[in-house]
Order: C-alpha cells, then structure tokens, then sequence
C-alpha cells in the first residue's frame, strides 16, 4: 500500500514517472505552444504517442487512453434568475472554487468503460470533477444544478468538451488524438495528461504543458493596457479623435 | 474575416464589427445622440463581455461624436457656451455616478438596475417625444405654427446668461441640472446620454432643434472621453482593437448621417429617434418579462 501512495506520490512529482512500471507512454504534440495572433481563429492540437513496454501485451481488458487539456482555473460565481414581481432577476448565487476556463476529455471509448468511478475521482478526469465547488450557501438545497449550469453553459460555448470517441488506439500500442481549441482562448498553460487505462483502472499517466501566448500586437497592447494604462486610454482616444478628425476631413473634400 | 480582440480575449469577423460600427454611426450623425444605448447591448448579443462592450463603447463614442460635431461646427449649429455649461454639469453628475455605480455592484445587483434604467428612461423618452412630435408634424400639416412658451418658471431663476448661437437668455441653473442628471444617468447605464440629452434641451431648455444636435454632441464628446480613460485606468477593459473596428465604421457613417439630417424636417427626426428609443426599450423590457432559455449566468467572483 506504502509503495502504492509513494508511487502516485513520485509520479506527481516527477510528471512523467508511470503509475506502474509495465508500461509507459511516449508522447509527441504537433504544436507545444499556441500563438494567438490577430487572425488566431481557433487551433487544433494534436496528441500522438505509443505505449512502451518491455513484456509482451498484457492479457485481460483491453489498453484505453484518456486524454485531458485543461486551461487555467478561476473561481466563477453561478447566478440563477427567479420570477419576482413579474420581472427575471438574479436571486440564488452559488461560488464555484475552481472552474478551468477550457476543459476538453478525449477517450477511446465510453466514459464508464474506460474509466471506473474511484479513478475518476482520483484524479479528477472527467468534467464535472475538474471543476471544485465547496460549500453552497445555506438555503441552496440544489447546488448540483448550479455545476450542472456550469457545464451546460461552457460546453455550448465550445469551452468544455467530452468527445468519447477522439482517440483512436492502434493495436494496443499507437494513439493519436486532436483536441479543437476555440477561437475564444484565455492565455496561459494548458495542463495536458494522458492516461492509459485498463479495466477502468489507470495504468499509467503522463503530462505535460502547452503554452498559450498571444504574440505581436496582441501581447503589446495587452502588456500596454495592464501595465501604462493611462497611455493606453490616451493612446485610444487619439486614435478615436483623429479618427473622426480624418473622417470628416475626407468628406469635406468630396463635397468641395 | 476572423480577427483577434486582444482585451476582450475572443476572435470576431472584421466586417461584422465595421457594419455595426457604421450603422450607428449614421444615427449619431442624423440625431446628435451617441449611439451608446444601441452599440452596448450590440456588442453583448455578437459575444463581447458586458464590461468591455460598456468601456469600448464609450471610445467609439467618441470618434464617431467627433467627426459629426466637426460637420456641424462648420455648418455653425454648436453653441459652445452652452455645451460648456452642460459639460460642466455632467462632469459633476458623472463623479457622482460612477459612486452610485460602485455602491450597486457592491450589492450585486446592478444589471437589474441598469437594465430598468433602460427601459423606464427610453420608455419615457420615447413615448413623450413620439407623440410630441406627432402633433407638431399634425400642426405644420394644417399650416400652424406651434407657439414657443416663453414665461415659464424657468424664466424667473437667477445667474442668467445669454446664449447667442440658441437664441436664448436664460438662467445657467436649468442647463446645469440637466447636464448633472445626464451625467448621472450616463455613468451609470453606460452611455453618452444623448438620447435624454436631446429631449431634455427641446422640451426643458425649449432650444431649436438645429443647434440641440450639435451642442448635444460637444457634450458627449467629453463625457465619453472621461469614461473611456476612467475604463482604461481602473478596470483595463477598454479594446483598442473592437475599438479601431467600429470606428472606422462610426466615421464614415457619422458624415453620411449629418448629410441626411439636414434633408429631414426637426420633427420627422424627432419621430424617427423616438420610434428607435421605442424598438430598443421594448427588446430590453421583453428580455426582463420573458422567461430566459437558460435561467443561469456565469460572473467572475471578485
């Protein structure tokens, strides 16, 4: 058991030590970084890798690889609208510790085949368990449904995601998976693992970081706008004012 | 074509954003207002976040104000006293109104109020202006003249000034006022508050159509300039780039906007920026009374 928890211990640390020795995952990504430029519309990624393994194929379940691209947390508060005085207005409200502002689950197959419940629970794969949400407020008896709205809302905008068939597994030993990353991308790491998975239980795991940064103009008017706000706002309106300025100018020509 | 907004951390298509940009830029140009009321809740509906929509707004209120209020001082109809008083007023009323705005937020309800805001004061607005122009366009139908009501309250307050460009001599306390609430009014719901503006220098400070628009505009002008920078200073939330889109747009519409104001009669324009206030009142009061598809909405904690 000791050895069990060290393991799990040692791969945390190490990011690319395997839960069990028997097999490991060798990984290649298309792209370690994405840059978001002004015509950035959306990227792919793409996950492919191979299982290493000294001993022959294991008999038993078959190999399944998970595969999880989580960008960065921010806590979210969840309103709901309630009908008071003929009119919709927010009432309950229900804080949300750790919402990943993007949250994408490849697998190779169904969920509850490939990944049994305490494993999900563990290391927390699936999207309803990478968001945290500790302690509705008294008088909130359904804060279930708030998570539930979380999730609705997000895997509409493209956000979260579960695509239970975007991996494919070749002859136990190759996979390769895209992961579509939308055009509406907060900057940052992107935390991606990949987990292989026999009878619902991990086998071994790897993870490893995408960097998400905007470059060029995007990265100088943002570091602009947070750092030397104040030029940035005079910075906007002299483009504003010699906008009209020009504008009119032109006008006046034509007319004359 | 999809484009990058680097603030607002979402992709857009160009031409969308130069199209809105330029519709409202035509309004701004034709009524003197800024245009605030329609691009804000514009922006919401195409995806923008509701605090980046308010704060970008607000700049391209700017441009496009400017280059109509350029159209107009060259046709002479900008009292500039008068827009000095009233901007004077309004830099008050909007110190103030940012401090109601805080205290709102703090109690977490402030897209209810500011939605109602909406709804009662174009509500209002807009009906009262819609039939008051309705009878005068009647009236000049039937080859009457509507009488100006000379000795009202108004006349008898103290400080008065003589307002040459509008015709007026009255007392700076009214245009003060009037010029505080829109501030108010203005920092609170986001806007330029050109719509009250208009209205309230018509019917309260009974000055002509023709130089309400323009000096309604030097007005916006600055009050938007002060928002923009307050924006950009305190909640980072101003976009260069949304900003740049829709004033290229707001621009050109604005010229073209001033052009066919002029071709309409004062009371045809009138009727046609109260059934605008209308349409926009009655969406905003249709998304409070109808039940929303999705009853949850996601906000940031603080």
């Amino acid at each position: 058991m000791m050895r069990r928890v060290f393991a799990i211990f040692a791969a945390c640390l190490a990011l690319v030590a395997p839960v069990q020795a028997e097999e490991n995952i060798v990984l290649g990504l298309n792209q370690t970084e994405v840059s978001i430029s002004t015509n950035f519309n959306g990227s792919e990624i793409i996950i492919f890798g191979a299982v290493k393994r000294e001993t022959p194929i294991p008999d038993g379940p078959e190999l399944a690889v998970v595969v999880t691209v989580s960008g960065p947390s921010k806590a979210v508060v969840v309103r709901r609208k309630e009908r008071k005085f003929g009119i919709w207005i927010n009432t309950d409200s229900v804080e949300v510790d750790r919402a990943p502002s993007f949250y994408a689950v490849a697998t190779s197959g169904p969920m509850q085949d490939v990944l049994s419940r305490v494993e999900d629970l563990r290391y927390k794969i699936s999207i309803p368990r990478a968001i945290r949400s500790v302690g509705a407020p008294m008088g909130i008896v359904d804060s279930a449904a708030f998570t539930e709205a979380l999730i609705r809302i997000r895997t509409k905008a493209d956000q979260y995601d579960l695509n239970e068939a975007g991996v494919t597994v070749d002859q136990q030993t190759l996979f390769r998976a895209t992961v579509q990353l939308p055009a509406a991308l907060v900057e940052g790491d992107y935390n991606t693992r990949i987990f292989l998975t026999r009878g619902g239980n991990v086998i071994a795991q790897y993870e490893t970081l995408i960097d998400v940064r905007k470059v060029g103009l995007e990265r100088w008017l943002y570091n602009l706008s947070r750092e030397q706000s104040l030029v940035y706002g005079l910075l906007s309106l002299a483009i504003a004012i010699s906008a009209g300025w020009l504008a009119s100018a032109a006008f006046g020509l034509i007319r004359r | 074509m999809q484009i990058y907004l680097p603030i607002a951390e979402i992709s857009v298509n160009a031409f969308l954003l130069l199209g809105l940009g330029g519709i409202v830029g035509v309004l701004s140009g034709m009524f003197g207002v800024g245009g605030g009321f329609l691009i804000t809740p514009l922006l919401f509906f195409i995806g923008i976040p509701p605090a980046v929509a308010v704060a970008t707004g607000a700049n391209q209120i700017v441009a496009s104000s400017f280059s109509a209020l350029l159209a107009h001082l060259k046709r002479k109809t900008v009292d500039l006293r008068m827009g000095t008083v009233l901007l004077i007023g309004g830099l008050i009323g909007a110190a103030g109104g940012v401090s109601i705005f805080n205290y709102l937020k703090s109690l977490g309800q402030v897209d209810l109020l500011v939605n109602l805001c909406y709804v009662i004061f174009l509500g209002i607005i807009g009906a009262l202006m819609f039939i008051e122009s309705l009878n005068a366009l009647y009236k000049t139908r039937s080859g009457k003249r509507q009488p100006r009501k000379k000795h009202t309250w108004i006349q008898k307050l103290p400080f008065k000034m003589r307002f040459r460009v509008t015709g007026l001599y009255i007392s700076v306390i009214p245009p003060l006022l009037v010029g505080a609430f829109v501030g108010l009014l203005a920092a609170i719901m986001g806007v330029g508050g050109g719509f009250i503006m208009v209205p309230a220098m018509i019917y309260l400070l009974g000055m002509p159509t023709k130089v309400v628009v323009g000096t309604s505009l030097f007005q916006i002008l600055f009050v938007t300039a002060f928002t923009t920078l307050l924006h950009a200073t305190t909640n980072y939330t101003v976009d260069i780039v949304l900003a740049i889109l829709l004033l290229v747009g707001g621009v050109v519409g604005a010229q073209f906007g001033t052009t066919l104001g002029t071709k309409l009669k004062a009371e045809q324009l009138r009727i046609l920026l109260a059934l605008l206030v209308l349409i926009v009142c009655g969406k905003l009061a249709l998304d409070l009374l109808l039940q929303p598809s999705e009853l949850y909405s996601i906000g940031f904690s603080s």
